[in-house]
């Protein structure tokens, strides 16, 4: 974008001041990106502001928001859920990336035989959908079926299983483990393609100075990897933060048992769309969706302003 | 080259390793479709065994073909994902051509803004985007779908086009200018062909999201007739709980056209993502 392209620009747009094409090469994909996302999203929030006062739609300015985070009624199944988020966040960076960037590190050693296979395996569970994990899962992890009890007692550890689905204290856990399996392909992937990403010279340059095995890994790999972890990181806390498929289709709209496993999506569904006895309520939500959008708003914001920034880039 | 010397003792613990997180990646699919080829005793009794000559049977699948429409479901999933792909893909190009090729006033916001939905989930927007689809009538419809993940795919289809897209040689486009090609013929029948590798990888990108969702088919289009696959499968598993054949075959049949995809399209997938298309 130096000035004299600038300049050519201008001497161009003087030239052909109607350039009709650029319009309508633009244009449908605007409409249709604009009127399905962006106005919803806008609407969304503006909903946020107003209530029913009358059988009339009326602004209320702030005090949908009130009614969330202090009535109540509300309050107490808000807060649960959030705080569930955030601990299925914290298990999916505990043990997801962890275990992905481990897995990416494995397969990236050079002529690793079998690489391919592992890596297609591997990744597998991540095509899948939430559903077909979740049914899955629910049956292994069922006492009916004996599959894990079965596996445990090869190990000794019988004694140890438990309806881990059905109890409020394990639920969140167990469900959250079960998004880690499948989405372990997705952190694998990325950081497995900036380990191939980095060049050789600079392998070669660490071990002229004897820098190999773990402590290449942790002197020179890790650090050059970080703004893929960076990356990693967002996708999972703006994946986590919208999920909902997965906690429905093991645990039901309720997210049970005892609403143990409720997280944001699940709280919006049933505040939205209404189950069972609870009607669908637009404003709270929208309020509801208005919280998660400020969430992911501000994970991203940080994540683009506060850590992309400083992670720096190496240019190869 | 890296001349690493790796010790047969740090190989054989990396593939156990590698080996042991493929079998827990592998083992619960497989013991899905293997299961569901057994009757209701082998399935609990033997449950590690694959099916043998005594214990075959496809009951489960006779129940789940009776009693839900798998082919409705598969026909509405491959509906909605196809031609929201071919959208994604035609006004994405579109777009990106615009961003990629042209100087014009506000060309950086417009990337900008399209930009937006590749962080920010469109599900946030469902509240409004029901309003919407009930106003305009289209509840219960394909369309509705079909409106639905053309928009959630653009952005990042956008994205990714345009990147390869300033890689395309200005020459043969200028070239093509002094032929007398009309820019719509630029873009069609010289750039398109280009890109068709990173329209590729945008496609399958693009598919999984779609095929995968629970959420707009559950909200926006429940109805028995537009019912997708994945909302299919977990009406039909829900209500069949407790018939173990039918929901094992329920979710074989769903697994299935997953699998004989992703060998189908793995390397073009993985090609994709480890080529930077998402870094």
């Amino acid at each position: 974008m130096s000035s004299a392209t600038m300049s050519e620009d201008s001497i161009q747009t003087l030239a052909r001041p109607k350039r009709w094409h650029i319009l309508v090469f633009l244009l449908p994909a605007f409409i249709i990106y604009s009127a399905v996302m962006i106005l919803p999203l806008v609407e969304t929030l503006r909903l946020s502001l107003f209530n029913t006062v009358d059988g009339q739609s009326t602004f209320v300015g702030f005090a949908n928001f009130q009614v969330l985070f202090g009535e109540e009624r509300w309050a107490a199944d808000f807060w649960r859920a959030l705080k569930n988020n955030f601990l299925f966040f914290a298990i999916h960076m505990l043990v997801q990336n962890p275990v992905g960037i481990a897995l990416a590190a494995m397969l990236s050693i050079p002529k690793l035989r079998l690489a391919t296979f592992y890596r297609t395996a591997i990744f597998l569970p991540t095509l899948l959908s939430f559903v077909i994990v979740g049914f899955i899962w629910k049956l292994i992890l069922s006492p009916i079926w004996g599959i894990t009890p079965f596996f445990m007692d090869l190990v000794g550890l019988k004694s140890f299983f438990a309806p881990w689905l059905g109890k409020p204290g394990s639920a969140l856990i167990a469900v959250s483990l079960i998004s880690v399996w499948q989405n372990i392909g997705i952190p694998m992937m990325l950081i497995y393609a900036a380990l191939l990403n980095i060049p050789d010279e600079v392998i070669e340059a660490a071990e002229c100075d004897g820098v190999t095995g773990w402590s290449q890994f942790w002197k020179i790999k890790l650090p050059l990897v970080l703004p893929a972890i960076g990356m990693v990181s967002i996708l999972t806390f703006v994946g986590n933060f919208n999920a909902f498929d997965l906690i429905y289709t093991v645990q039901g709209a309720l997210a049970g048992p005892d609403g143990s496993t409720d997280i944001l999506g699940t709280l919006l569904y049933r505040t939205f769309f209404g189950f069972q006895l609870q009607l669908g309520d637009r404003s709270m939500g929208a309020t509801i969706a208005t919280v998660m959008f400020l969430i992911i708003l501000a994970g991203v914001s940080l994540y683009l302003f506060g850590i992309q920034r400083r992670v720096r880039r190496y240019q190869f | 080259m890296s001349k690493a010397r790796v010790s047969p003792l740090r190989s054989g613990f990396v593939h156990l390793v590698l080996a042991g997180y493929t079998v827990i990646a592998l083992f619960p699919v497989l013991l899905t479709i293997l299961n569901s080829f057994k009757d209701r005793n082998a399935i609990f009794r033997t449950p590690l065994a694959p099916p043998t000559a005594s214990t075959f049977s496809l009951v489960g699948y006779e129940t789940v073909l009776k009693q839900g429409d798998f082919v409705g479901y598969f026909q509405n999933s491959l509906i909605v994902t196809v031609v929201s792909i071919f959208f994604v893909l035609l006004f994405g190009a579109m777009a990106a051509f615009a961003l990629s090729e042209y100087r014009f006033r506000g060309n950086t916001m417009m990337g900008l803004y399209l930009a937006i939905g590749i962080m920010i989930p469109i599900r946030l927007g469902t509240v409004a985007i029901l309003q919407g689809m009930v106003a305009a009538g289209l509840v219960n419809t394909l369309t509705a779908l079909i409106l639905v993940y053309t928009a959630q795919g653009l952005p990042l289809a956008i994205f990714i086009l345009s990147e390869f897209m300033r890689t395309v040689s200005d020459d043969l486009k200028n070239a093509g200018r002094i032929d007398g090609l009309s820019e719509y013929a630029i873009f069609f029948r010289l750039v398109l062909p280009l890109v068709r590798p990173a329209m590729a990888t945008v496609a399958v990108f693009t598919m999984i999201p779609i095929w995968n969702d629970l959420w707009f088919p559950l909200i926006l289009a429940p109805g028995e007739a537009t019912k997708t696959v994945t909302l299919g499968s977990q009406v039909f598993i829900g209500q069949f709980v407790t018939n173990w054949n039918a929901v094992l075959s329920a979710l074989s049949l769903a697994i299935f056209p997953v699998l004989v995809l992703y060998v189908i399209f793995s390397r073009q997938l993985i090609r994709g993502i480890t080529a930077g298309a998402v870094k």
